[in-house]
Parts: C-alpha cells; structure tokens; sequence
C-alpha cells in the first residue's frame, strides 16, 4: 500500500517517527537508539556551554549532521520572550530555520502556555522560521497555531515524560481532521502499543524521547517504536474493521451437520 | 592599571583580557566558535563578526551550543 510522502515545512522524510536526544544513560546508547528507530528528524535543545568540562563531547558529535536532520526546540521556556530567545540562538547555530516551539505554563504537568504559544508562533513565522508547535490537544488552539503559518502542530498523548500513553484519541483525530498542516503527536508516548494506537487515529508522525532513553533496552525500544509506527500507519491506511456490540460468527452457518 | 575588565559569561563572573574580542574570549575559554553560539547584551553575535566586537565591563555574554533534549 503507497504511503502519502510525510512532509513538512517543504521537506520530505520517509520516517514518521522523530526522536529526542535526551535523557540517555551515555551518548554511545544513544547513536545506536537512534539507528534502530530508523528516525531522520532528531531534537536537541539549547543550552549554555559548560565552561568548566569543554573537553566533553557535545551530542552532536554523536550525529551524523548528513543522516539526520536536527529539530532544535525551545524546551524550558515558560515564556514567549524567552522562546523566541532562544530559537535565534538555535538558528544562528547554523543547521536549519525549523524550530520545535515550547512554551510551558505550568512546571509540575509542563503543559503549554497557549496564549504564549501563539504569541511567540506569529513572530517566529513573521522572521522565517518553520514552527512545529507542541501544544495540547485542543482543537481551537491547534486551529489558531496553524491560522499562525506553523508548518506542524504537535499535539500531546500526554504529558512529557509521563508515558502514559494516548489519553484523548478523540482529541487528537479531531485535530487530525481538521488541520490542512501535518500533525504530529509530541510527548507521552510510553510504549509500542501507545505508538500504535497513535499513529491508527491517522496523525502523521509522532516525537518521542523518554520511551526510548528510559526503557530497559533503549535500542531495543527504539525498534519495537519503529515497527510500531509503521504497523498503526498501515493499519490507518488499511481502515479498520466497524466495532460491533454484538458477535458475528467468522465461519459459514451454512453447512453445517444435522 | 587594571588589565582586565569584569564581565558576565554564562551567568557567571569572569575577568577578561581589557580590549579582547568575543574571538579572543571564545579562544581563551577553548571554545571552538563553530560549535557555540554567541550572545552579547542580548544581541546574537554572527561567527564573522566575533573579531570585531569589542568586549566592554559589565558586558553579558551568553556561550550555547545543542545539548540532548526531546
């Protein structure tokens, strides 16, 4: 079955699983999740240089800058100020004008802060940048970030961090449905079957980060996510069987003996 | 005669050289100026310009690069 390219912001990719680059025990563990989860867009965040410990291999050192395409994000600001600031600095780094825009609004769910959201999502579009927007999984929100010119609207399973999983498949078809720009689904993602059922309510990708770093097996995680996401798309494009309240028997009744 | 000026990198303290660039910085502090971003009182200082700029007393300089993150 022919798959619809998945692109955003101008740009292709074959995978429509992206992945984070933080929380890994070591970097090494890290490369090789990475590989496993076929991924080409890949996070990292900004942050100041440690001055007393340069000598440290920094995570790009680890990432072929020619296999993936990095997504700089604006983790930890609580601010529009303060994301905006910082996704300058990530594009001054030099590697693209994409940005994965957070703006948190409370610190202990690290649920967004819409109205920042929008505020910092217009100026950044206003100055070039390609804003894939985390945010709830509100419908009005996402409408009004895509009426912004974001080039994707990611909308949470739940939480960051929480892997608890899809915990609105209403919520996240209903955006999916509406939206004309593509939709990816951002953080709480735990397992392969979160992955799976996921990517069956038709969205066009999903991020995750903690499932992979904080699973047992990382590279192992990372594969089972991989097939996983290929399994809920193709069960999308496949179009399930309609739910019934009542048993219809697989076998013929005809035939039977008396 | 003081040869150094006080300066804030990174949220930190630090005295610098009086007259030295954000080249000369970065080149101080090991730091490889095609692998950090420059900040200066606010205003992202671009890699060919890093010579040319000057730092001052009370300057704040911010020094970031890509770290792990989701």
């Amino acid at each position: 079955m022919l798959d619809i390219p998945f692109t955003i912001g101008g740009r292709s990719f074959h995978s429509r699983l992206m992945v984070g680059t933080g929380k890994y025990r070591d970097n090494e563990t890290m490369a090789r999740a990475i590989d496993a989860s076929g991924a080409e867009i890949v996070t990292v965040a900004v942050r100041r240089v440690d001055l007393d410990r340069t000598k440290e291999e920094g995570v790009l050192y680890h990432l072929d800058a020619k296999r993936y395409f990095l997504l700089a994000n604006t983790a930890g600001c609580y601010t529009a100020e303060d994301a905006i600031r910082y996704a300058r600095l990530a594009r001054e780094a030099g590697f693209n004008e994409f940005i994965k825009l957070e703006v948190i609004g409370d610190q202990e769910t690290l649920l967004p802060d819409v109205q920042g959201l929008l505020v910092a999502a217009r100026t950044l579009v206003a100055e070039g940048f390609k804003v894939l927007a985390y945010t709830n999984e509100d419908l009005v929100t996402a409408l009004r970030l895509e009426d912004a010119g974001c080039a994707a609207v990611m909308p949470l399973a739940s939480p960051i961090g929480s892997g608890l999983g899809l915990l609105n498949p209403f919520g996240v078809r209903t955006i999916k449905r509406r939206l004309k720009v593509p939709v990816v689904v951002d953080a709480g993602v735990g397992t392969a079957s979160d992955a799976c059922l996921t990517m069956e309510q038709g969205v066009d990708g999903i991020l995750m980060n903690t499932a992979l770093a904080e699973a047992r097996d990382p590279v192992a995680m990372a594969r089972a996510m991989r097939l996983a996401v290929e399994a809920g798309r193709t069960a999308y494009l496949a179009g399930r069987m309609p739910k019934r309240e009542v048993a219809m028997p697989s076998s013929p009744l005809e035939g039977m003996l008396d | 005669m003081n040869d150094t000026v006080d300066v804030t990198v990174n949220g930190e303290p630090r005295a610098v050289a009086r007259g030295a660039t954000l080249l000369e910085l970065l080149e101080s502090l090991a730091l490889d100026p095609r692998a950090v971003v420059v900040e200066h009182n606010r205003t992202i200082v671009r890699r060919p310009t890093l010579g040319a700029v000057t730092v001052a007393p009370g300057d704040a300089i911010e020094l970031v690069h890509f770290v792990g993150g989701g």
